[in-house]
């Protein structure tokens, strides 16, 4: 059931008679709603703006929420909803500040009980679900967006790769290593050995929790990929207990040079470029 | 057909792949490689294919080819500056560059070409052990 133009130029005109009520009214339940997490001041603010926003939409005639009349109001709600999941409100309480206008407006139009009034109240309150429901999905967008974004900062944050010494760079490994992280860090240190040209890579593990085969596996396939164009690895940081599940699970590194620490793998590295100097 | 020029640097002979790697051209470049190398004498070939997006099963056995022919003729061979993606694509497929030695750039595969002819010259020492090299890696 949709709003007639007719109808929204009258629901437009009722809005801005009684204005002042409905928004005091709207901002009270969105208020107890949301339980005081937001300043009534700012509640206020937000709900005259959307009243007015919906008043504008409805007197230019908007009976649909995707009509050209209404982008205003959708820019308003979208804006309102951003606010909402980004200050880490509930979908719930995000839609129940749009669904409350309902009960607000209810309340202004005063006791009416024919029919012909009850149906304009429910193509109304069917234009203002619409509403509720749009500022929901932005909710829902904006919330997977930050989901991914966070994600991306993870990795990021998960896989640097630092120039020890001059020739030498080391990623230290924090965190389990699965096949997407593993493929970042592989991508990023050769990236890195191409960049700086340092013919040495140290992958330490000593932040990475357990080493199974598939774990095994990722660092085994870095070295070699590092061995084809031309650079070393030297795997540092294996713990006791690693070391001990590493030869359980009969992995085998094969010539690649493993050591107990950081330090002890930059020796060895440091020892290695003196040796071809000479 | 395209052919990919061999350029004649001192004791070195500088292969710079800037084409598209087809079956003909890799064939081709093996065959001209083996001629020049025992018409110049070098001791020394570098292989770069820092412009190579992809390197297929037969380029990569050609390069292990050239790389083998080459010592019969007594010459070192190092492939350089295979970028990061070609690298891992190798390693996913499981293919890998037997006895043929790899460095990050020409400058390095030059320096690690460079230091086994010191050795060589000198002859007072143990020839550069491969292992112990930064740049020698031998692929496996």
């Amino acid at each position: 059931m949709s709003l007639s133009p007719d109808e929204a130029s009258r629901f437009a005109e009722l809005l801005n008679r009684h204005a002042e009520p409905v928004v005091a009214r709207w901002t009270e339940l969105v208020t107890a709603g949301l339980r005081g997490r937001l300043s009534s001041a700012e509640l206020r603010r937000q709900t005259a703006d959307l009243q007015h926003a919906f008043q504008q939409a409805l007197a230019a005639g908007a009976t649909d929420l995707g009509d050209e009349a209404a982008a205003e109001l959708r820019a308003q709600l979208s804006e309102l909803s951003n606010g909402r999941a980004r200050q880490g409100f509930s979908a719930t309480e995000t839609a129940i500040s749009i669904y409350a206008f309902k009960e607000a407006t209810l309340e202004a139009l005063g006791d009416q009980s024919d029919v012909a009034a009850l149906k304009e109240y429910l193509a109304f309150s069917s234009f203002v679900d619409r509403a509720a429901l749009f500022t929901f999905d932005t909710y829902v967008r904006v919330r997977e967006s930050i989901i991914a974004d966070q994600t991306e900062q993870l990795l990021e944050l998960s896989t640097p790769v630092v120039k020890l010494w001059e020739g030498v760079v080391a990623v230290p490994l924090v965190g389990t290593l699965d096949s997407a992280r593993a493929q970042v860090v592989m991508e990023r240190l050769l990236q890195t050995l191409v960049d700086t040209s340092s013919p040495y890579a140290i992958i330490d593990i000593t932040g990475v929790p357990a080493v199974d085969t598939q774990v095994a596996q990722h660092i085994l396939k870095t070295v070699v990929a590092a061995r084809l164009m031309g650079a070393d690895c030297i795997i540092s940081g294996i713990r006791p207990q690693i070391a001990q599940t590493i030869v359980a699970l009969g992995i085998e590194f094969g010539d690649i040079a493993t050591k107990a620490s950081l330090a002890d793998a930059l020796r060895h590295v440091i020892g290695r470029q003196k040796r071809t100097e000479r | 057909m395209e052919r990919v020029p061999v350029l004649k640097i001192g004791d070195i002979l500088l292969v710079s792949i800037q084409i598209d790697m087809e079956d003909q051209v890799a064939l081709q470049l093996q065959e001209d490689l083996a001629e020049r190398i025992v018409a110049t004498g070098v001791h020394g070939v570098i292989i770069d294919i820092s412009a190579l997006d992809i390197v297929d099963s037969f380029v990569g056995r050609t390069i292990a080819a050239i790389a083998s022919v080459s010592r019969v003729l007594d010459a070192e061979t190092v492939v350089v500056g295979m970028r990061p993606a070609v690298a891992i694509t190798l390693v996913e497929l499981g293919l890998s560059l037997p006895g043929v030695r790899t460095a990050l750039n020409v400058e390095l595969g030059i320096a690690l070409l460079g230091r086994r002819e010191t050795v060589t010259i000198d002859g007072d020492d143990e020839p550069a052990d491969d292992g112990s090299d930064p740049a020698a890696v031998h692929t496996s």
